[in-house]
């Protein structure tokens, strides 16, 4: 089984490594989402796999073997959810990008940027005050 | 004696506040630090002249053989008397010099803390103290020289000098470590009695070079030397303080501190007299291209420095000449050139110009100066009574004895420089009518120059006086007890001849300065300061290119760096290894599990397949729901609930923004380059995790969690203790992170929202 995994976790990876490295940010955020799952699962087989049963304890106080090891599963939701924190933001910013540079392609962003320079936080907090 | 040093780095640090406190007096009030160490050292002299050294010493990181530790001996109190000494009059010369400038408090403060570092770093004993001490020296130089920061020529000359001592200091590092292993100790007074072991050593003559070049570069040997005259930059005090009587002789004290340990070797002896000498005369001959008064004071200093060096050299191969001509030169030359710079920095006080050939007449309106340049420039050229003529006499009896006739020759065309210099100075102070307007400074400019210039008549006169502190520094360099009674008049010998001679040519050589100068200001020759130039050209110059190449500005090519970088590091890693992890037999799979693999497989496929952005979406939810699936067979609950919940969220939020983008764009055709590069990101990732599942599994900290949940973590879910309770912390910045990110995409949406609105 974990042998398996290798191989689907390197292609997972190469799916995700290969669309971060394309221009469209949509791409790479599809990239991005594609490498956390793969990270994920690596870390997930690198406890192995093959338990019986979810780390439980018993009332009684004992587990129950072959128990799933618990540890990277600990490990994996915190990754999840960063992920998640970290994908949503991005979309944001993306979607902010867009609207200001009219571009989600990253290659042709500095040019965009030159032309229409963003306006600096000074300029925002004097317009407040406006 | 740690106690004078803490309180010499303390009383600096008070330095501003007392110049809040006492204003145009601070200079005045400060000067009792730099007054009372040197009672403090004088009062040590009857030791040290008996033949005893002190030593005091503090553990600092004794796991490291690191120590506080401090030596006194003849050679470290001349030093440590010649830097309180000459730092009182320069801290009192400051208050004049400088008087109202608004960083006053702030150069106080720097001018001390050079002084507590100069002073820990003759008195250090322990190699790594001395090369703190050594460094501190060089920062505090920098600090000093670029004190006017606003101007482009100060900045360029701070650098300069930190560049190269500093680089020389690093070499010193090195080399001074590669000491401490060969003789096994980090203090040098232990060093210094493992001469023969260092010596013979295969690394000596390793160690040898690196502790000179960290020497040469800070006592401005050729060829390093142009560093010294453009730090003249500095206001006058540093110059006279740091670049003539003390900081650029941290070269000399230390190689006059390794002589008895490094010396004795026909290595050390021929390196130090050609360097020595090289640099005399390149400072005697760049000499004549001036007509400012720091910067011919600060050739002669190069030139100085090459005389010392020289004498340094010579110590091995004479019996006692080379070490107290080493001894006195070193005195006279710290005296008269202290005084020439505060003098020189009077006049321009006071006449508004350093240029030789504008001033005239000084005598008449500045006597007290006047006496005081005239005595020291006496000692300049080397004439009786004072102890400049002594010092020279001395070195030249000793070159008699250890130096081939050419050599001599040069030594004294380098020293005639000297008598040249000196009526270089004199002159305008008896030439030509008296300026208008000019008058006298007040007495802390005159204070300083008289004092040092009227010690050198003193010595000069009564040299009994300073007799036995030179058998002591004699005896600390040579290694060996040495010992000469300094006499004003030897009677006429091979040496005196050498002096009248000396002093002929320097005289003719005045005639023909104005010639000499004009000739040689027209077109500088090259030296090696282009070399210096040109180095840091080059440095500019690939790091700019470095710069394009890796800070290209494209997240794709960050991305290229990132990913094929590691895959070529980890591919290497895994080449060297020998054996490329590969499964021996084929795992049986669980037909279920088998499924779900190749559903992720066919939504990553999707996903690259598809043109439509809302598809990838689709494909990527494929993955992700497999992965929650796979969780869930694999006894992972928590996990699977987890991933559902985001993937749902995430795919909802990219549906809705891509719903909101109008003018979404082409998705772009792929390169091979990138194809290349996943490829072999996703095969090495493939090969680590079949390497790692090769090992066996370390279950001690899964099954501490599995025990501990329950009695420790009072819960018997084990992922949601190890969360809450065991790593509760990391979960604190996990939940940092999401209220960040939170917090990010409601700022830009709130902008977003504002914007739309017409």
């Amino acid at each position: 089984m974990e042998i398996w995994m290798a191989f689907l976790v390197g292609g997972l990876t190469a799916v995700g490594v290969y669309l971060m490295l394309r221009p469209h940010l949509i791409q790479f955020l599809i990239g991005f989402l594609v490498l956390g799952n793969a990270a994920n699962l690596l870390i997930f087989t690198a406890g192995r796999l093959g338990s019986s049963f979810p780390p439980l304890v018993q009332p009684s106080g004992t587990v129950l073997e072959p128990i799933a090891n618990p540890l990277p599963q600990a490990l994996i939701l915190t990754a999840i959810v960063i992920g998640f924190a970290l994908a949503a933001f991005g979309i944001v910013l993306f979607f902010r990008a867009q609207a200001v540079l009219h571009t989600l392609n990253a290659e042709a962003m500095p040019e965009t940027l030159e032309a229409a320079p963003a306006p600096s936080p000074v300029d925002e907090v004097r317009e407040e005050r406006t | 004696m740690t106690l004078a040093i803490i309180s010499a780095f303390l009383g600096a640090l008070l330095a501003p506040l007392v110049y809040r406190w006492l204003g145009s007096l601070a200079g005045w009030g400060l000067a009792f630090l730099p007054l009372s160490l040197t009672v403090y050292f004088a009062s040590l002299l009857p030791t040290v002249i008996a033949g005893n050294a002190v030593r005091h010493s503090a553990a600092w990181v004794p796991t490291l053989s690191v120590n506080f530790s401090f030596y006194l001996d003849g050679l470290s109190l001349l030093f440590a008397l010649l830097i309180t000494g000459i730092g009182t009059f320069i801290v009192i010369y400051t208050g004049g010099y400088l008087k109202g400038h608004p960083d006053l408090g702030k150069f106080y403060l720097v001018l001390l803390l050079f002084m507590a570092s100069m002073l820990g770093l003759v008195l250090a004993d322990n190699i790594v103290t001395l090369f703190v001490m050594w460094e501190l020296t060089s920062l505090t130089s920098y600090l000093l020289i670029g004190f006017n920061h606003t101007e482009f020529r100060s900045r360029r000359a701070a650098t300069q000098a930190l560049f190269v001592t500093a680089g020389g200091g690093l070499a010193l590092l090195a080399g001074l470590i590669l000491l401490a292993g060969m003789g096994g100790s980090w203090e040098i007074s232990e060093l210094l009695t493992k001469g023969e072991v260092l010596r013979e050593h295969p690394l000596y003559l390793g160690s040898l070079v690196l502790v000179l070049f960290g020497a040469f570069t800070k006592s401005a040997q050729f060829p390093f030397h142009f560093w010294l005259p453009n730090a003249m930059e500095a206001p006058t005090p540093v110059s006279a303080y740091l670049h003539s009587a003390t900081m650029v002789k941290a070269g000399v004290y230390l190689l006059a501190r390794l002589q008895p340990a490094l010396g004795g070797t026909e290595v050390w002896s021929s390196t130090l007299m050609a360097f020595g000498l090289a640099t005399l005369l390149t400072g005697a001959t760049l000499t004549f291209r001036h007509t400012d008064l720091k910067r011919l004071l600060a050739y002669s200093t190069v030139a100085a420095l090459g005389a010392l060096v020289f004498a340094i050299g010579m110590v091995p191969l004479t019996g006692y000449y080379g070490a107290v001509g080493f001894a006195t030169f070193l005195l006279a030359h710290s005296l008269y050139k202290g005084g020439l710079f505060m003098a020189a920095g009077a006049v321009d006080h006071e006449a508004g110009t350093r240029d030789i050939n504008q001033l005239s007449g000084l005598f008449r309106v500045m006597p007290i100066t006047g006496v005081a340049v005239v005595l020291a420039a006496l000692s300049l050229a080397g004439l009786p009574p004072v102890l400049g003529f002594i010092g020279k006499e001395v070195l030249y009896l000793a070159s008699l004895q250890a130096a081939p006739v050419w050599m001599i020759g040069l030594a004294v065309l380098g020293f005639a420089v000297g008598a040249t210099l000196a009526l270089i100075l004199s002159v305008p102070f008896f030439r030509g009518p008296p300026p208008a307007e000019v008058h006298e400074g007040p007495p802390s400019l005159w204070l300083g120059p008289l004092v040092l210039a009227g010690l050198g008549l003193l010595v000069g006169l009564f040299p009994g006086l300073y007799n036995p502190l030179a058998d002591a520094v004699a005896t600390a360099v040579k290694g060996a007890p040495a010992s000469y009674h300094l006499k004003l008049w030897p009677g006429f010998n091979l040496a005196l001849l050498l002096s009248l001679l000396t002093v002929a040519v320097g005289v003719g050589l005045y005639f023909l300065y104005p010639r000499l100068q004009a000739w040689m200001a027209k077109d500088p020759v090259p030296g090696p300061e282009n070399a210096y130039v040109a180095l840091l050209r080059g440095l500019m110059g690939l790091a700019a290119r470095a710069e394009r190449l890796l800070q290209s500005g494209s997240l794709r090519a960050y991305l290229v760096w990132v990913f094929g970088g590691l895959s070529g590091l980890v591919g290497l890693a895994l080449l060297q290894s020998g054996t490329l992890p590969w499964p021996s037999q084929t795992a049986v799979v669980n037909p279920a599990k088998a499924v779900l693999m190749a559903l992720m497989l066919l939504g990553a496929l999707l996903v690259l397949r598809l043109r439509s952005h809302l598809g990838m979406v689709v494909g990527v939810g494929i993955v992700g729901a497999g992965v929650a699936l796979l969780f869930l067979l694999q006894n992972a609950p928590d996990l699977s609930i987890t991933q559902f919940l985001v993937e749902t969220l995430t795919a909802i939020l990219i549906a809705l923004v891509l719903l909101q983008i109008r003018n979404i764009g082409e998705v772009p055709r792929g390169r091979w380059l990138d194809k290349a590069v996943a490829l072999l990101f996703g095969g090495i990732v493939t090969l680590l995790m079949l390497g790692m599942l090769t090992e066996p599994m370390e279950h001690h900290l899964s099954n501490f969690f599995a025990q501990k949940s329950l009695p420790e973590g009072f819960g018997r879910n084990i992922v949601n203790v190890i969360l809450v309770d065991f790593r509760g912390l990391d979960t604190f910045g996990e939940i940092t992170v999401v209220g960040l990110a939170g917090l990010g995409v409601y700022a830009l949406l709130k902008r977003l929202r504002r914007e739309g609105k017409p």
